[in-house]
């Protein structure tokens, strides 16, 4: 039937992908937080353009994994990386690598909004100013385009002045994406970021995601199983820090090959 | 059964209601079975009483169509079922409906019975009798293949209904026979046509049934495949 076999329903089987359609690749990662293994040997290619879920329970290891890929992990001081991320054609870990160069690149957005005390309008070019760009039109144009592309603007164009603290929790963490897109990022990384919001505001950021992938690669850490489902093309299954099945969404949440992955998304004890 | 192999959900809660949904279903089918054997013992001695009792349990089994579409719905709609769950569900609406249907197809058989002129033929009421016998054996282990989520036993039942089908062609050449001698009563042999239309229609449910059961346990789809099992119909061949 042509009308199911639209792109709208279905993604390509992720081992046909083309280098050119793929944003990060990981090839063997693996991370200890100093003697203790937080990631075993994990190798997976991110498609570009598209959402990518990465579910597991608590302590899993996801949070980890995509803090590798802005490198967040350096913070930590007794953190050891083995393994590649490749971004771009480059590793990361790479020593010439530059980390702030890479952080624009690979934006994030966390599970409770943190907007600046500040306007709305300085959240958004707060990036754009430290990197010590003040022209006031470009500044104006970016905080429009931004807000737009993060479904905010019809909300907050009159009051782009106040302070961003008077918005509401759904839409301080759509101004905190905004903030994010501002940098203009290839890869936009989510962790959790409805699980503070109610359910309107969720699928405000939802639709947001859905739009997003035509021009960012989106990564999505979340607990909400059915939120995977309904925003990814493609799910990650992680458990102890392994990478226990990755595939299209619709094969994990329908036929998953693993019963590891069956037993975690539909609730059974493992 | 796949379900049973895994681990429990850790809801004690939607475990009971997934096997409450699988349990109604197979009293459904349980009512169809006793339907369909009221029905035979009804031909065998030409018994109206039972024939019409057949027809009003009918009205039950509709019932509990309507009541197992609902629950399944109330579950898909709380417990946003995915993977095994999902299939299983899904499994279930489309089980149910084939259930409904077969009792449906039993009534029209008792409905046979009830007819006042039929034909004499001793041959054709033995034949009708025997491939009822078949068809409950079918039902019987239908049923209790899917209570048991048991796919090899489904793909040997999906498999058997050749034989049905075997049988219901002999019978429809000897109808067609022996009609001719007897063209008189012909509405009488257009319900014995009728009645035997639906016990090759129950056959084909119940093979309805296996490929569900095998989609719910294997992921596997095996609808509209010329001969899914080929392995297995050359094992039973020889």
């Amino acid at each position: 039937m042509d009308a199911l076999d639209s792109p709208l329903f279905t993604v390509p089987k992720l081992n046909s992908l083309a280098k050119s359609d793929i944003a990060i690749e990981v090839n063997d990662l693996a991370l200890y937080f100093g003697q203790r293994k937080v990631l075993h040997e994990i190798s997976m290619r991110i498609p570009k353009n598209k959402v990518t879920a990465i579910i597991g329970p608590s302590g899993c290891g996801k949070s980890t994994l995509i803090g590798c890929f802005n490198r967040l992990n350096d913070l930590h001081q007794d953190c050891r990386i083995e393994g590649q991320v490749i971004i771009g054609e480059r590793n990361i870990f790479h020593h010439k690598q530059n980390v702030p160069e890479l952080r624009t690149k690979v934006g994030m957005v966390f599970q409770r909004p943190n907007p600046f005390p500040v306007s709305v309008y300085e959240n958004v070019v707060y990036g754009l100013r430290i990197k010590g760009i003040s022209d006031r039109r470009l500044l104006d144009n970016v905080v429009e385009n931004a807000l737009i592309k993060a479904a905010l603007w019809d909300e907050v164009k009159d009051n782009l002045f106040d302070s961003a603290l008077l918005l509401s929790t759904g839409q301080q963490q759509r101004l905190v994406i905004a903030r994010a897109l501002a940098l203009e990022p290839e890869i936009l990384i989510l962790d959790e970021p409805t699980s503070a919001l109610d359910p309107i505001s969720t699928l405000l950021i939802e639709e947001l995601i859905n739009d997003l992938r035509s021009q960012f690669t989106v990564i999505i850490v979340t607990h909400n199983l059915q939120q995977a489902a309904r925003v990814s093309d493609y799910t990650a299954f992680l458990h102890q820090g392994e990478l226990i099945e990755y595939s299209d969404t619709d094969t994990i949440f329908t036929l998953p090959a693993q019963q590891q992955t069956e037993a975690y998304i539909t609730g059974r004890y493992g | 059964m796949q379900e049973m192999s895994q681990s429990p959900h850790i809801s004690g809660r939607f475990n009971q209601e997934l096997e409450n949904l699988k349990n109604a279903v197979l009293a459904m089918g349980g009512i169809v079975e006793q339907q369909l054997a009221n029905t035979l013992k009804a031909l065998r001695d030409d018994d109206k009483r039972i024939a019409e009792q057949v027809v009003i349990e009918d009205g039950h089994v509709n019932d509990m169509e309507v009541q197992i579409d609902k629950e399944c719905m109330r579950i898909i709609a709380r417990r946003n079922p995915i993977a095994g769950d999902l299939r299983l569900v899904l499994t279930i609406v489309k089980i149910n409906t084939d259930v409904e249907r077969m009792g449906d197809e039993v009534e029209r058989i008792a409905n046979m019975v009830l007819v006042k002129s039929l034909p004499s033929s001793e041959i054709i009421k033995a034949g009708m009798f025997n491939t009822g016998h078949l068809i409950l054996d079918m039902i019987r282990a239908t049923l209790d293949a899917f209570a048991r989520m048991d796919v090899d036993a489904a793909k040997a039942i999906h498999q058997d209904d050749a034989k049905i089908d075997q049988e219901y062609k002999k019978l429809l050449i000897q109808v067609l026979s022996d009609m001719q001698q007897e063209a008189e009563i012909l509405p009488g042999w257009l319900d014995v046509l009728w009645a035997l239309r639906a016990m090759e229609r129950i056959g084909d449910r119940c093979k309805n049934i296996c490929e569900y059961l095998i989609y719910s346990v294997e992921g596997i789809n095996v609808r509209h495949i010329e001969n899914p099992f080929g392995e297995l119909s050359e094992r039973s061949a020889t």
